[in-house]
C-alpha cells in the first residue's frame, strides 16, 4: 500500500467554522501534523452576516457531505449558524470551543462515525488543556 | 449612564460582542431589542446560551425597551443595547425621545442592494439617509467593531468607498 492508496477516496469529513483565518490555519495544522487536512474544509465569518455564513455552511455541508461541524467560540457567530441550521438538520453535529488535539483526534478516527469520533474527540481536547509552570 | 453602548450589529449576541466588548467593558447585562427575537422562545434559548452565565439578557420588542430604558440606565451595573437592524435602532431612538445620544454601527453586512463603506459594514440608501435622520435628532453616530478600533464619524463612514 503507498500513501497514495492511503489518501485515495478520502472524503470531507468535517467542517471547521471560525473567525479569521483560524479555520484555515487549523486545516493547515492538522495537514502539517497528520497529512489529513483534506478531510476538513475550512469557512471563514470574516464579512459575513448571520444568515450568509449560515448559507455558506448549509452549502458546504451539502456539498461535501461532511455532518460534523467544529467552532470556535461558544457565543460566536460561527456557532450561532451552525445552531440554527441544528434546529432543521438534526443529522449534524456540532462541536464548539474546538482545539487543535480535539481536531486532530477527530481526523485520525477516521474508521468511526464521525458524530462518534467528535464526541470521543472532545474527551481528548478538553483533556488537552492545561497551564505550565508555576 | 449604566447603558455604555448602543449597538447596531446583525449577529445580535456574538464575539465581538460578548467578549470584545463585553470583557473590557464588565458588561452585567445585554438589552436585545428585536421584535422577532422578543416573541420566539427558541431564539431566545438559542442567544441565552451564548453568554457567560455571569450576563443577564433581556430580550424586548422596540415599545417594551424604550419604555424600560430608565430603569436600565439606573442599573448600578453596566449594560448594552443591541439591535440587528438600523431600522430597529431608528425606532427605539424616536420612542425612547432623547434618552439615546450616540448609537454604535457595530456590523452590518452584505447583502443585495447594499454599497460597501467599511469591512463591517455595508448599507443602502435608505439606511444610510436613516443614520443621517438619527444625527440630525441629536444623535451622534460612529461605526466602530471592536473598542480598540477608531470610532468613525457618519460623514467619514457614508463617504468611504472601499474596505
Amino acid at each position: 500500500m503507498t500513501a497514495g492508496d492511503v489518501m485515495s477516496g478520502t472524503s470531507v469529513r468535517a467542517v471547521i467554522v471560525a473567525h479569521g483565518t483560524l479555520a484555515a490555519g487549523m486545516v493547515s495544522a492538522v495537514e502539517q501534523i497528520a497529512g489529513r487536512g483534506d478531510c476538513l474544509r475550512a469557512l471563514s465569518n470574516s464579512g459575513h452576516g448571520l444568515a450568509e455564513l449560515q448559507a455558506s455552511l448549509s452549502a458546504l455541508l451539502d456539498e461535501t457531505g461532511a455532518r460534523v461541524v467544529f467552532t470556535d467560540l461558544p457565543a460566536g457567530s460561527c456557532t450561532m449558524a451552525g445552531r440554527r441550521l441544528l434546529r432543521d438538520r438534526p443529522d449534524i453535529t456540532l462541536v464548539t470551543g474546538m482545539n487543535l488535539p480535539l481536531v486532530l483526534d477527530f481526523v485520525m478516527h477516521d474508521q468511526a462515525e464521525p458524530a462518534d469520533a467528535a464526541r470521543s474527540a472532545l474527551v481528548r481536547g478538553q483533556g488537552a488543556l492545561a497551564v505550565c509552570g508555576s | 449612564m449604566s447603558i455604555a453602548l448602543y449597538r447596531i450589529d446583525d449577529r445580535l449576541i456574538h464575539g465581538q460582542v460578548v467578549v470584545g466588548w463585553g470583557q473590557p467593558l464588565d458588561l452585567a447585562f445585554i438589552v436585545l431589542v428585536d421584535d422577532t427575537v422578543a416573541d420566539s422562545e427558541w431564539e431566545q434559548e438559542l442567544y441565552r446560551m451564548a453568554v457567560p452565565p455571569e450576563m443577564t439578557v433581556h430580550f424586548l420588542s422596540v415599545a417594551q425597551a424604550a419604555a424600560q430604558l430608565p430603569a436600565f440606565a439606573a442599573d448600578a451595573r453596566t449594560g448594552l443595547v443591541l439591535v440587528g437592524e438600523i431600522g430597529t435602532m431608528t425606532q427605539l431612538v424616536e420612542q425612547a425621545s432623547g434618552q439615546i445620544q450616540t448609537v454604535n454601527v457595530g456590523g452590518v453586512h452584505h447583502a443585495v442592494g447594499r454599497t460597501q463603506r467599511l469591512r463591517y459594514v455595508f448599507l443602502t440608501a435608505a439606511e444610510e439617509a436613516a443614520l443621517r435622520h438619527l444625527e440630525a435628532m441629536g444623535v451622534e453616530v460612529t461605526a466602530q467593531d471592536v473598542p480598540t478600533a477608531r470610532p468613525i464619524p457618519l460623514a467619514e463612514l457614508c463617504a468611504a468607498t472601499s474596505a
